[in-house]
């Protein structure tokens, strides 16, 4: 049993059941997990033999191997060995550095569950379809770990970025090296026909900076571009609902004349910042769920990307059906900060 | 559609190294009668070799309506088009002279050439421009957002220009015009390769642009083939594949400086004025947003895949091995020797573990 797969029995998770007695394997090196449930004091099984290593390869040295790995991941970074693809995605770097990171906040932050995986297609184009919210933008990036953790292909999820994102120096760069590229139809539907998972966020700004007050109430979804992209690809929807971004930062007011100095969409104004300074910027640990919903398919409808009128309808349908996931979300987690 | 390939063929630009290339290319190709190399300089005497089989005519492009008619034109291949000011030859001033009106000028030419049928012209995927809200891969159906900033990208859109105004005039003559990625190699000489051949690569801090190169090779042959065989149109050539400006500032086994942009603008300048290099606004603008272009159009048409930017890069290196200070095998070595010394140490402590664990009681 993994650590993660053990964190998901504990009491707290939505979907909380009493666990049931696995066969352990035991993996070298991992920290001891009680491998036997030992429910109201007694155990169901005895504890099995622990399997004994290789004895003519002798015990495993997993530090050597630890230590091996690493300076070779430096040696392979240093000389530049590495591939990148047209839109600058370095898969090596964000499975070893960027994804690590962020699981620490997914998993033992903001404990996410995620519900209907199984809807997000296993292979080919996909476009997943979020609502935003969070002041900084990272419900795109705890999405994009669900789905490289939770899905059996392990997918990488490649975001739609803001122009603004790609304006600023360093932030730029990680956004390209992770995989995110800038949100215009020519790449969203090369990606989407190269057969890539594209995740984007069509409320954009009037999402991530809308005030508490507003939370899990969906903004205007602008011109409906990702839909025609998506039609003229062929590529499924996937509208997907995340809960528990809203509650990060909440933003209790907007200081616009310092957001047009500064020239910034809005200036947050939260419990935390900016009145604790760089300490305003740790999140608040909320309890986040999110839900995949079940793939709305397009390939029927490759005629009709320029027709305004079927463009609205789907974007129409995407939102409501986002909106309503998120109702039954909010319903099955009523404490923001429970467990 | 292919037509039987020209007899007399007029190439420009001549007293540089690629047009050089080109015109000697085609001069040993027996299915060309006559190469002619139309240029207002005399080719260095490096060139002279190349350049046996090659008729010149030393004259500028204003000549070149005489010139045309009377030696029966049936192609042109434009390439006196420079990509950086060249202080020996008149800097700027004379760079824009030869770019933008010596283009005019041969344009109006070959309109008036009867015979002519085929122009084939050196564009550079500077026509994209450079902004932060461009797509990741340019078509050659993508129009540049606003004019660029860098002289050479002017240069470009400006010549870009006059050929669509001649293809409207003259709608008989197919017109290829092939939009070339920086250019690599073992043999290049471009701003570019100077700059990587140093053993320090000035960056841009916080950015790092996504590079495409052309193996020269390889462009001599696409150049090649739209001078023989009918290819109309425009067309991106460029190796497929992307390097991050680290990653071959690494591959190259040079060190990064990385220098914010204002200060890499006013670096580059003052080398600029002092005559170092020749580095402008274009390589600044390449530097912070990077060009990657699709190749696709070029595959089909041509049948020809140019090979992919990290093998043309790698020729360059191969060739520039005298600057680099960590090579791979440099950094095998010491990943070896690090882990080789954790290994000693771990082993000395576990043994010392073990002496201490057998002598308790």
């Amino acid at each position: 049993m993994s650590q993660h797969e053990y964190r998901d029995m504990l009491p707290g998770h939505a979907d909380f059941t009493l666990p049931k007695p696995a066969t352990p394997a035991r993996v070298n090196g991992r920290r001891p997990i009680p491998e036997v449930p030992q429910m109201n004091g007694h155990a169901d099984e005895p504890p099995p033999e622990p399997t004994k290593p290789d004895e003519q390869a002798g015990p495993i040295d997993v530090w050597d191997q630890r230590v091996a790995a690493g300076l070779a991941f430096l040696r392979r970074r240093l000389a530049g060995t590495y591939a990148v693809d047209d839109f600058g995605f370095d898969p090596e770097l964000t499975d070893a550095v960027f994804h690590p990171l962020l699981r620490v906040l997914y998993h033992d932050w903001f404990r996410t569950e995620v519900f209907g995986i199984e809807h997000v297609p296993a292979d080919g184009g996909g476009l997943v379809v979020g609502n935003h919210s969070g002041t900084l933008a990272l419900d795109a990036l705890m999405l994009s770990v669900a789905i490289r953790d939770q899905h059996p292909a392990e997918r990488h999820l490649r975001l739609l970025g803001a122009d603004l994102v790609f304006r600023v120096p360093f932030m730029s760069e990680l956004a390209r090296k992770s995989g995110a590229t800038v949100a215009c139809n020519p790449d969203a539907e090369r990606l989407m026909s190269s057969g890539q998972l594209v995740g984007v966020f069509p409320e954009g700004f009037k999402g991530i900076g809308k005030r508490f007050a507003d939370r899990y109430k969906l903004q205007r979804f602008g011109r409906g571009g990702f839909v025609s992209a998506a039609l003229r690809t062929g590529t499924p929807i996937v509208p997907v609902a995340i809960v528990g971004a809203e509650e990060i930062y909440p933003i209790l007011a907007d200081i616009k004349p310092l957001a047009r100095l500064l020239g910034v969409p809005y200036f947050p104004v939260t419990p935390t910042f900016p009145w604790l300074g760089p300490l305003g910027l740790v999140p608040l640990p909320s309890k986040w769920l999110i839900q995949f919903c079940p793939p709305i398919p397009t390939a029927h409808l490759t005629d009709h990307a320029d027709d305004p009128m079927v463009v609205y309808n789907l974007a129409d349908q995407v939102r409501e059906t986002i909106q309503a996931t998120l109702l039954e979300l909010l319903e099955k987690r009523p404490d923001p900060f429970g467990l | 559609m292919v037509t039987s390939p020209p007899r007399v063929v007029v190439v420009t630009g001549v007293s540089r190294p690629l047009g050089a290339r080109v015109a000697a290319r085609l001069a040993a190709d027996p299915r060309i009668e006559r190469v002619v190399g139309l240029d207002p300089h005399e080719p260095p005497p490096a060139l002279q070799a190349d350049l046996a089989e090659v008729e010149l005519i030393r004259a500028d492009a204003r000549a070149a309506v005489g010139a045309f008619i009377d030696l029966g034109a049936e192609a042109v291949v434009h390439m006196a088009v420079s990509s950086a000011p060249d202080a020996q030859r008149g800097g700027r001033q004379a760079m824009k002279e030869q770019n933008v009106i010596g283009t005019m000028q041969l344009l109006a030419a070959a309109q008036a050439t009867p015979h002519l049928r085929k122009l084939v012209v050196r564009s550079s995927t500077a026509a994209y421009g450079a902004s932060f809200r461009d797509p990741a891969v340019f078509t050659e159906d993508t129009e540049p957002r606003a004019v660029p900033r860098g002289s050479f990208a002017r240069d470009i859109l400006d010549i870009e220009g006059y050929v669509r105004g001649f293809r409207r005039r003259r709608p008989d003559v197919p017109a290829t015009v092939l939009r070339f990625a920086p250019f690599i190699g073992s043999a290049a000489h471009t701003t570019l390769t100077r700059l990587f051949a140093q053993p320090f690569v000035p960056t841009v801090f916080g950015r790092d642009a996504r590079l495409q190169f052309v193996h020269v090779d390889d462009a001599l042959e696409v150049l090649h083939r739209s001078v023989i065989e009918d290819h109309p149109g425009t067309f991106n050539v460029a190796g497929a594949g992307v390097l991050a400006l680290s990653q071959a500032v690494r591959r190259a086994g040079r060190v990064a400086l990385p220098l914010p942009e204002g200060t890499f603008s006013a670096v580059l300048g003052m080398a600029r004025s002092l005559g170092i290099g020749q580095i402008g606004l274009d390589q600044v603008d390449l530097f912070v947003h990077g060009r990657v272009v699709d190749t696709t159009r070029l595959v089909n048409e041509f049948g020809f895949a140019p090979r992919t930017t990290a093998e043309a890069f790698d020729d360059f290196i191969a060739a520039h091995a005298n600057g680099s200070s960590l090579t791979a095998a440099r950094l095998e070595a010491a990943e070896k020797a690090i882990l080789d010394g954790i290994r000693r140490v771990r082993a000395t402590a576990a043994d010392e573990k073990a002496s201490v664990g057998g002598d308790a009681p």
